[in-house]
Formats: C-alpha cells, sequence, structure tokens
C-alpha cells in the first residue's frame, strides 16, 4: 500500500498557492464607527440576494462585524438597503 | 445625565414641501418642549426606498440630533406612531464613537462650504 501511494506522480506539480492573509479594514485604518446611512459602503459586506456576509469571508474582526450587523440592520428599517434581492451588485 | 440621540424618520412623498416643514416643526416642538436641545438636523429630501412602505416607492427623510433625557424617547416615538404622515421612523442612543463621528463630518462639510466661497 505504502509503495503504492508513492508512486502517485502528478503531470502538473499541485500548485500551493499562498494565501493571502485576510485583515479587518476597520481595525487596520482605525474606523471606529460604522455609518448606517451609507448604503454603498455597506454593500461590501453583503452578497448580491442581500444578506450579511460572514465574517470568514470578509475577514471582519468580531466587535466591528457586530457593528457592521447593526449598521445594515439600522438601513435596511430606513429602506436604505433591501432586505432581499436579487443582484444588488 | 443627558444621552445624545438621533431620529430619522421617512414621511409620505404626498406632502407638500409646506406640510412636510409642519411636520418637521412638529417633531421639533416635541423634542424641544419636553426638555430636549437640538444639536443638528438635516434634510435628506425624497429618496426612493430600497423596498415599498405602505405601497410608496419614495419618502422624505429627516434627521434630528438632539440631546436629551431617557423618558422623552417614548413621548416621540408615540408622536411619531400616531402621525399618519410618517412612514417609518428610527431613534437610538449615540455612543462616543458615534458622536465623534457626527461631528467629524459636520465639520468636513463647513470646511468645504468655506472653501467654496
Amino acid at each position: 500500500m505504502s509503495q503504492n501511494q508513492s508512486e502517485i506522480r502528478y503531470l502538473t506539480p499541485p500548485t500551493v498557492d499562498v494565501k493571502k492573509k485576510k485583515y479587518c479594514r476597520f481595525k487596520k485604518n482605525r474606523i471606529k464607527y460604522i455609518d448606517y446611512k451609507d448604503p454603498e459602503f455597506l454593500k461590501k459586506f453583503l452578497n448580491e440576494q442581500g444578506r450579511i456576509l460572514p465574517r470568514r469571508l470578509t475577514g471582519t474582526s468580531l466587535k466591528y462585524q457586530r457593528k457592521v450587523a447593526t449598521a445594515v440592520k439600522r438601513a435596511r428599517h430606513l429602506a436604505l438597503l433591501p432586505f432581499v434581492t436579487d443582484l444588488l451588485k | 445625565m443627558l444621552n445624545q440621540y438621533e431620529t430619522v424618520f421617512i414621511a409620505t412623498p404626498v406632502l407638500s414641501e409646506a406640510q412636510m416643514k409642519e411636520a418637521v416643526d412638529k417633531f421639533k416642538s416635541v423634542i424641544t418642549d419636553n426638555g430636549g436641545e437640538i444639536v443638528h438636523e438635516e434634510n435628506w429630501g425624497l429618496k426612493k426606498l430600497a423596498y415599498p412602505i405602505q405601497k410608496k416607492s419614495t419618502g422624505f427623510y429627516y434627521l434630528i440630533e438632539f440631546k436629551a433625557q431617557g423618558d422623552l424617547i417614548e413621548k416621540l416615538e408615540v408622536q411619531y406612531r400616531r402621525d399618519e404622515r410618517v412612514l417609518r421612523f428610527l431613534t437610538f442612543r449615540m455612543d462616543k464613537h458615534s458622536v465623534e463621528y457626527a461631528e467629524k463630518k459636520r465639520k468636513a462639510k463647513v470646511e468645504s462650504k468655506q472653501k467654496e466661497e
């Protein structure tokens, strides 16, 4: 068995791409307050259906993810952002 | 201790300019009559809504920042609910970061205006 495994040869060497480290843009730019009045900015944290993207995709830290979430919810309440749509972007 | 609050309401688009002004004055007087102090106000004008509210697709937005005791909020929101002209409202207490942000934004606006002149 172990011999068989060692005989696997790839035609093209498997690419090990270096992952770009995600970072929290609020920490980096020292943004303390997230404004709900700016829907264009908040759209960066939404997917095309208007759902809030998870932290693991955006890289936002937990503290600011919570603030993003409240800002998005406030914007939705005031009809600055839709609750659900298609093709937001 | 006084808290700083921010309130935004959406009025129906069927109002005329004078009627809108009257509605704004009404809510402003609700704040000032109950011991609040208006810090800033902003008229966003007629805006398109992201989704229809009460079958209307546009609305007049108006923002008021004020300092007041917490018990004023309930009185203000009761007035909002009773008023048929108001489609939606949002009131929240500003934390120190948002106060700072709002002040900065206002200052930037004043400066840009001065530059134009």
